[in-house]
């Protein structure tokens, strides 16, 4: 059987400028995976490629279906929700309208009510906050928007995109305990780009290495976590 | 004193038709940062069809309800098929492509119905409510029917499923796709909506000014400067601000009148109504570009 | 059709194509020749009579005058980025001030270019300092409301003693000087030609120069150009000033060929006829402009012919009007030209030659 999410010869492009070359890696269902790796190594730009937000050449699929080459809301509807770098917060938004952006399909429905019912679990500071404008959340709130909007498309896969960015340590661990809940109250695998290897190797169980560009080391988190030579080389801490 | 308020009235009516167009404008800056110079003559058309659709005999409201979906479909059909392929062009490429939609649709409608001044019926009875001719039926009829639309478009925008995904659509596109939003349907949809509402503009405009190709010229200026007196980027101000300069508009030519009346000395009148909207839209572009209600956005660079 | 293409081919040869002397004014041999036959056609009249009629001339005359009238929109728009849709007001203040000098001081023709020019120097510049303010679209958005409020200003109550409000002033045709044996229109060709060649030249220096390459450098990058310390509200206001300048000399110049003005012939179809004269010649392209010139006046002096095609060889029952070929070419250049014809022409001779 394939692995839940394949990508193999990923290329990706800003303009004339190659910013991906040939990125392969896999994710088992149910999995946390990370992408580790410098400045400017592709992380951001590997989970950009996946939901075609560049250009993009070679293949990924998702639960046995190619997806290169789709819209980018065809691949989210079809359960991949991409938690941005930055937040991508609507600001002048309502808290709940942002939630419900992400569920306008399914309508006004009592369904889409659990879900917000389900969301504001997992974050019940949000409920607090529900009809305030989202641009006067905090920035660890409105992280914490971010990944809940996300979980109203119901999704199967997460990618997220530095979640720690910008944020305090203790908010940080906060927002961590919860995506690992997530992870397996949920049963939502996810794809996580972090600077912090630390704290992302604790989380993930598979870790893949990226520099300029392309894979150079890859395995499961507890061996890269244990490798002096890797730490040094490539996380530098 | 009473002729004051009769002008105050009429000036709300006439406000009432630059509010559809500055909303139809403001729906489109919002979600593509473009102006739509094409907005008063799409307004235009598509009365011309209602005309077209009552010579051959059908009711009123269902010439207008025709019209209003015709147009619609029309609106989304442009936004599709003539500016999406323009979507990265240079800002010169679709202003010019705006002045070519004007220009088809004026020369069109010139072509088909000819130049000529038509009447254009209203919808409203005779009789005035017995308000000593306060004002007049049919401008009370299109303040009502335009308070209609702005509530059922305030609805929309503000209640529906659909209504929040456009305008997350146009707040920020990226997040709107990553939240599962067809954008590029959002964007087309907003067309469709200010060509509709546009419409509702120029059908109830035409009873006024009569039906003629260049009926909307000034009423897209008066629109502008609503718009922009209102802010551009924000619907609620952009009505507010129509019905501003609708009353501003009456109110010079009540003041010129009354100088000229007791002075002898001839400022300003009808004549002027043109260079009056322009020296408002210059005035508060170079003093108040956010307008009075809208919001100062910081440009990144 | 790939969705990116109209735009990338603008932005490209925007920036291409004024970048080397050699495109800005072509070959530099090949403008002499063209001059030189400019100048020796009226001549042609006395062995050809039926194929160089005296109304052939004037037209001629007349393309010269839309030339300049062009060039002055694309020093602003199209060599500096602002946007005017309103350029049309400064034909008019052009050809009112030549009227009203001609018609209150009898000034002779010929002393007006640079009464004329300072004129609608100072319009312009007054003009270009709140435009400093607007960018992009709402610059096109005020030059927009302009060109639909200038025939009302023209009408305005408290001018009509100089302007003849709505009737406007009849005036008399400029006749050739020191005994020249030429007829109307043939001194009024060479008049039109000796300016055309004069401003299209002065023009040339400009851009060449250091100016010039402020004027798009500010186009490009206006906030670049902010930082290399480029004086851009200088460079803005003065650019505004020089092209209303050349449109309102053109304004006069139309004056004088018509003799006649109105308030009526300075609508809105004038902006629109400089705009698509721009970008069907070639934005920032000086032979684009001689290009826009002429094809704006082919399509306002074919358009009966055209219409007549229309109806009895199509078997259509409209009136085409300029005004529809004119939106329609709008839209269509868009797509297959968006460089307008001399950049279409010039990518089309560096496809050959590779």
């Amino acid at each position: 059987m394939a692995a839940f999410l394949e990508v193999s010869g990923l290329k990706a492009f800003y303009g004339q400028t190659q910013a991906l070359y040939d990125v392969a890696f896999s994710l088992e269902q149910g999995g946390i995976t990370t992408l580790l790796g410098a400045n400017g190594a592709g992380k951001t730009t590997t989970l950009r490629a996946i939901c075609n937000m560049v250009r993009t050449e070679g293949r990924v699929a998702f639960d046995n279906q190619v997806i290169t080459g789709r819209a980018t809301e065809s691949i989210v509807r079809l359960g991949v929700a991409h938690v941005p770098e930055g937040r991508g917060t609507f600001t002048t938004l309502t808290v709940e309208e942002n939630l419900r952006i992400a569920a306008y399909t399914r309508g006004r429905s009592a369904e889409v009510k659990r879900d917000l019912d389900a969301v504001f679990e997992y974050f019940p500071r949000l409920q607090e906050r529900i009809q305030q404008q989202a641009g006067t959340l905090s920035g660890g709130e409105q992280q914490m928007l971010a990944i809940s909007r996300a979980l109203m498309l119901r999704p199967r896969l997460m990618l997220l995109d530095e979640p720690s960015f910008g944020l305090a340590p203790l908010i940080v661990q906060e927002i961590f305990r919860i995506l690992r809940r997530i992870n397996t109250e949920s049963k939502v695998s996810m794809l996580l780009v972090e600077q912090n290897a630390a704290l992302a190797l604790d989380l993930a169980d598979h870790a893949y290495v990226l520099e300029t560009g392309r894979v150079v080391m890859a395995g499961p988190s507890a061996v890269v976590k244990n490798d002096e030579n890797i730490r040094k080389s490539y996380l530098g801490y | 004193m009473e002729q004051l308020i009769q002008q105050i009235a009429s000036g709300l009516a006439n406000g009432a038709i630059y509010a559809c167009v500055a909303l139809a404008l403001v729906m489109i800056f919002v979600s593509t940062d473009h102006i739509n110079f094409a907005q008063g003559e799409m307004a235009m058309f598509s009365t011309y069809i209602s005309w077209q659709l009552i010579q051959w005999g059908l009711d009123y409201w269902v010439a207008f309800f025709l019209a209003v979906a015709i147009s619609f479909v029309a609106g989304v059909l442009i936004e599709r098929i003539v500016l999406r392929p323009l979507h990265n062009a240079p800002l010169l490429s679709i202003v010019v492509v705006f002045i070519g939609l004007l220009a088809i649709c004026n020369s069109v409608a010139g072509t088909v119905w000819s130049y000529l001044i038509k009447e254009y019926p209203t919808p409203f009875p005779k009789d005035v409510f017995g308000m000593s001719g306060l004002i007049g039926a049919h401008q009370l009829g299109v303040v009502i029917v335009t308070l209609v639309v702005l509530t059922l478009l305030y609805v929309f925008f503000r209640y529906t499923p659909l209504g929040l995904a456009m305008r997350a659509a146009a707040q920020n596109p990226v997040s709107a796709r990553l939240a599962g939003v067809r954008v590029d349907w959002m964007l087309a949809l907003g067309w469709g909506l200010a060509a509709a509402v546009g419409a509702v503009a120029g059908m109830m405009v035409a009873h006024i000014v009569y039906l003629d190709p260049n009926m909307m010229a000034g009423i897209l200026l008066y629109a502008f400067a609503g718009a922009l007196l209102g802010g551009i980027s924000n619907p609620g101000g952009a009505v507010l601000g129509g019905f501003i300069v609708g009353v501003l508009e009456n109110l010079v030519a009540y003041l010129g009148n009354a100088i000229e009346k007791g002075l002898g000395v001839y400022i300003i009148g009808n004549g002027e109504k043109l260079t009056v909207a322009l020296i408002i839209v210059i005035t508060v572009l170079t003093l108040k570009p956010s307008g009075l209600f809208g919001r100062v956005v910081v440009k990144r660079v | 059709m790939s969705t990116a293409n109209p735009a990338d081919a603008a932005t490209a040869s925007a920036a291409a194509v004024p970048a080397s002397p050699a495109a800005l004014g072509a070959d530099r041999r090949w403008v002499w020749i063209v001059v030189a036959i400019a100048a020796l056609l009226p001549l042609l009249q006395f062995v050809m009579p039926n194929v160089i009629s005296d109304y052939r001339l004037f037209l001629m005359s007349t393309m010269m005058i839309a030339a300049i009238a062009v060039l002055g929109l694309n020093l602003l728009t199209g060599f500096n980025g602002q946007i005017s849709l309103g350029h049309g007001a400064f034909y008019a203040v052009g050809a009112y001030t030549a009227a009203i000098l001609m018609d209150k001081l009898d000034l002779p023709y010929w002393t007006l270019l640079p009464i004329v020019a300072a004129v609608c120097f100072v319009v312009g510049f007054l003009f270009g300092l709140p435009a400093l303010r607007l960018e992009g679209h709402y610059l096109a958005l005020a030059t927009f409301a302009l060109a639909l409020a200038v025939p009302q200003m023209l009408k305005y109550k408290w001018l009509e003693g100089l302007t003849g409000g709505v009737q406007g002033i009849v005036l008399l045709k400029p006749e050739a000087p020191f005994g020249l044996p030429l007829s109307e229109d043939q001194w009024l060709y060479y008049y039109c030609l000796i300016v055309t060649v004069l401003l299209f030249w002065g023009a040339w220096n400009m851009l060449r120069g250091r100016s010039g390459r402020a004027m798009m450098a500010i186009r490009d990058h206006h906030m670049a150009a902010d930082t290399m310390g480029i004086d851009t509200a200088r460079y803005k206001t003065v650019t505004f000033g020089i092209s209303a300048a050349y449109t309102g000399i053109a304004g006069a110049l139309s004056a004088s060929a018509i003799a006649f003005v109105a308030p009526d012939s300075f609508g809105f179809f004038l902006s629109i006829s400089l705009l698509i004269g721009l970008v069907v010649g070639g934005v920032a392209s000086l032979p684009g402009s001689i290009i826009g010139g002429i094809f704006t006046v082919l399509v306002q002096n074919s358009a009966q012919a055209l219409s007549n095609f229309v109806k009895n060889d199509i078997g259509l029952p409209y009136d085409l009007s300029p005004y529809s070929v004119y939106g329609i070419l709008l839209l269509v250049l868009m797509y297959v030209m968006p460089t307008g014809i001399a950049g279409g022409v010039v990518l089309a001779w560096r496809r050959l030659r590779r």
